[in-house]
């Protein structure tokens, strides 16, 4: 594994620039001082609480991510070239759905493989031919990043479906501005509390035809014990949307109405937080109560917008992922601007054959993990934790995906013995409304706490930061 | 607004009232059963406390008999009592974070940092007199806080209105069950029994619904056991009497009512209600019977909590 990219340091002593003004004031700062608003700031994210759920931990059923106070800070200049590359990624990847779902030219050009949209659970045969409002799939979609040098920032994955995590960069922010409002006066930071009023107004530009001039938006949520429940209570506060649950919900002559103390009112655009399988009972899982009987009929007559649409998992499952650089070509005619990590997939013989000879240095991947569960980082993992791998991989190879074990960059960050460099990774938000998309500068830094430590995944110990972007 | 956060809404109100009303019960009996026994007499005040909680039944499957420690656990931090403090605590908190973006951030505050607080310190209940003091008025303090922020913070409007339902709905309810439980220490003018056996128990009433004072400057008089019915029933200046209740449900109701553009069968049997407590007097009262009258205006008051639900909530 190469040395890590260090976001402050350049090797041979000097500071990157963007970083100048941050070491200058931690030099000054005594490390108690940091100590007692790291303190503080746990305080109050207790008290505003702003805590996640840990599936199967009993024991503390709400959690708070911990919060590193050293801020991850970027020039404006590499986040328009950060801000251009998402553009154009978010655009191949709506541009992809709307085929898949259609005209199918990828498929017949031979560029992705038929069998891997037609045989993957995620791919849904109910979205054939259907017209989603404004030909928008993706709405939001929360892009991972990671860096490795200066030049280049490299998606690690895209998430098209139900992307969580823009309430802790809203709030990081809220609560480094109240913790510091001298390092602020010390650098001029670019703003990201319009996130709320930008996601509103492309939520609203995409509403059904038939809803009234005046479009009702509401924020879908599978309810209170869901891991991001904090999050949608949040953002359905800061839009001034209801927040409901399914059985807030009914479908009468194809049209979605919400139970309200007045009767029942209709509902134009759900920004659903509820994964596909559990939207509509009679069309997917039917033992789901967090969903609408009816929804997808709705759907299917054109009377309510779903963001993101039905289906986007096959957007963002980990086997197309290796297709993005081609995705981009085929649709935009352009170069990507960002880059992907070298993926071998296992359903290929000759990358099985290379992944099962170098298990001890990749990473492999299920193709329809997420959190960070279920993958093998190999060269952490012990001997016995390979084998068993490499008997998982032959049994089902078309399961995996594999890369190179990436020396994500580092940010300085407060560990027990003073600060010490961490990997981060970075997940923006990208919004697409019917005219435009749009990006608030910044994202979620997550950051992997233990020393060495590659997993930045809330769920496995990763805490956040605030992400900087700097106005130049 | 969305029924199930008008629901959610007027059950936080109703769980944080209630807690408080625990945390009174408690806190009266402890001041009677503190006295030598030649003033309480042989009543087993510790039933009484479970009896006005509406909780005896439940109790018994699981305790022999009642005393201060195994009530005061029961009514506070038991697990299985579905409305003992703790769980009242812990069903506001759900309530509120279900139902947040209806919250100012005073109210989300408060009861988050009470749900804090009773993890962190009250986890393990009381072992000491002193401990139960400061749960009990911790517990207290927890509904002023939380009533005060609601009442300076939030809009004007069908939120703060279904809050205001279940807060009032609950306190009649609650002084109902303390005027049912101890209706036989409260006699008409003519039968004198006076003594003081029953002083102790006159003021203990008035001191679970915070009222002793109140008494005083209302009749500047001892305690007389008609006027302490007199004011838990019919005195509209004191906050928890269930006339004055009932003046605020039918004004919130009407609030809901103009608002919607609307009336429904809650604001006719609230307004039924109201005015039999306007046209009663105590004689009445007495010559009808404490007991029944008490007994029908439980049963009237549940009434309106289940056409409020099927009106509005669900």
């Amino acid at each position: 594994m190469a040395v890590a990219f260090d976001e402050m340091n350049i090797p041979g002593g000097d500071l990157r620039p963007a970083y100048q003004e941050l070491a200058r004031w931690l030099k000054e700062t005594p490390p108690e001082a940091l100590e007692y608003r790291r303190q503080e700031a746990e305080l109050l994210f207790r008290r505003i609480g702003i805590t996640f759920a840990v599936y199967g931990d009993s024991e503390s059923t709400e959690r708070l991510i911990p919060f590193d106070v050293i801020p991850r800070i970027m020039s404006g200049k590499e986040w328009s070239l950060l801000e251009r590359g998402l553009k154009q990624r978010v655009r191949a990847l709506n541009m992809f759905l709307r085929d898949i779902y259609h005209g199918r030219d990828i498929l017949r050009a031979e560029i992705v493989p038929e069998d891997l949209i037609f045989q993957n659970p995620v791919f849904r045969p109910e979205m054939n031919g259907q017209q989603v409002p404004h030909d928008v799939y993706v709405h939001i979609a929360g892009i991972d990043i990671i860096r490795v040098d200066a030049e280049d920032f490299i998606v690690l994955e895209d998430n098209a479906r139900t992307p969580s995590g823009v309430s802790y960069m809203l709030e990081n922010r809220e609560i480094m501005m109240r913790l510091f409002p001298d390092l602020f006066a010390r650098h001029r930071v670019a703003p990201v509390e319009r996130y709320p009023d930008e996601l509103l107004s492309a939520l609203r530009s995409v509403a059904p035809n038939s809803a009234s001039g005046e479009p009702t938006v509401a924020l879908l949520t599978p309810g209170v014990y869901n891991s991001a429940y904090y999050e949608h209570s949040f953002l359905a506060d800061k839009l001034g949307i209801e927040l409901v649950e399914g059985r807030d919900l009914i479908v009468k002559n194809n049209e979605v109405f919400m139970r309200t103390t007045e009767g029942v009112k209709r509902v134009d655009v759900i920004y659903r937080r509820v994964d596909d399988d559990f939207l509509d009972p009679l069309t997917f899982r039917p033992d789901s109560a967090l969903g609408v009987p009816g929804l997808m009929s709705a759907y299917a007559a054109g009377n309510i917008t779903l963001a993101n649409a039905v289906g986007t998992g096959i957007a963002d499952d980990k086997a197309i992922y290796s297709y993005m650089p081609e995705i981009v070509k085929f649709y935009l005619g352009e170069d990507p601007i960002l880059k992907n990590v070298q993926t071998w997939r296992c359903r290929e013989p000759k990358d099985l054959a290379y992944v099962l000879d170098n298990l001890s240095e990749l990473v492999v991947k299920e193709v329809h993990g997420s959190g960070g569960y279920g993958m093998l980082i190999g060269p952490a993992a012990t001997k016995a934790t390979i084998e068993a791998f490499r008997e998982k991989l032959k049994r089902e190879p078309e399961g995996f995906i594999a890369q190179p074990t990436l020396a994500l960059s580092t940010c300085p960050t407060c560990t027990a013995s003073g600060l010490a460099p961490r990997h981060v990774d970075l997940r923006p938000f990208v919004l697409t409304g019917s005219k435009s998309t749009t990006i608030v500068p910044g994202g979620l830094t997550r950051v992997a706490l233990k020393e060495g430590s590659l997993v930045v995944n809330s769920s496995q110990g990763g805490g956040t930061k605030d992400t900087w972007i700097l106005d130049e | 607004m969305l029924s199930r956060t008008a629901e959610n809404l007027y059950w936080l109100a109703r769980y944080v009232e209630r807690a408080e009303y625990l945390a009174r019960t408690i806190d009266a009996t402890l001041r009677v059963t503190a006295l030598p026994a030649a003033y309480i007499g042989k009543t087993n005040e510790w039933d009484s406390a479970l009896l006005t909680a509406g909780v005896a039944e439940s109790f018994y499957q699981t305790h022999e008999e009642a005393n201060e420690h195994n009530v005061v656990d029961y009514l506070s931090f038991s697990a299985d009592n579905p409305s003992s403090i703790r769980n009242c605590i812990e069903a506001a908190r759900l309530n509120s974070r279900s139902v947040r973006t209806a919250l100012t951030s005073e109210m989300w505050d408060t009861i988050n940092s009470a749900w804090i607080e009773l993890q962190a310190v009250w986890s393990k209940g009381t072992s000491t007199r002193e401990d139960l003091a400061k749960f009990l008025r911790f517990v207290q303090e927890t509904s002023l806080r939380f009533d005060g922020s609601a009442y300076r913070t939030m809009l004007r409007n069908d939120a703060y209105w279904f809050s205001r339902l279940g807060l009032h709905l609950e306190r009649a309810d609650n002084t109902a069950r303390i005027l049912d439980v101890k209706y036989h220490v409260l006699l008409p003018e003519e039968e004198h029994v006076g003594g003081p056996l029953d002083f102790y128990q006159w003021s203990s009433i008035l001191r679970s619904v915070s009222a002793l004072t109140a008494y005083h400057w209302v009749y500047r008089e001892t305690l007389k056991p008609w006027l302490v019915a007199d004011l838990l029933i019919l005195n509209g200046t004191l906050p928890r009497s269930l006339a004055s209740c009932y003046d605020n449900l039918v004004r919130n109701l009407d609030q809901i009512g103009v608002d919607y553009g609307r009336q429904g069968p809650a604001q006719r049997h609230a307004r039924g209600i109201r005015n039999r407590l306007e046209h009663s007097n105590m004689n009445d009262i007495f010559q009808h019977g404490v007991h029944e009258f008490i007994q029908e205006f439980i049963t009237d008051n549940s009434r309106l909590g289940e056409i409020i639900t099927k009106q509005y909530l669900i």
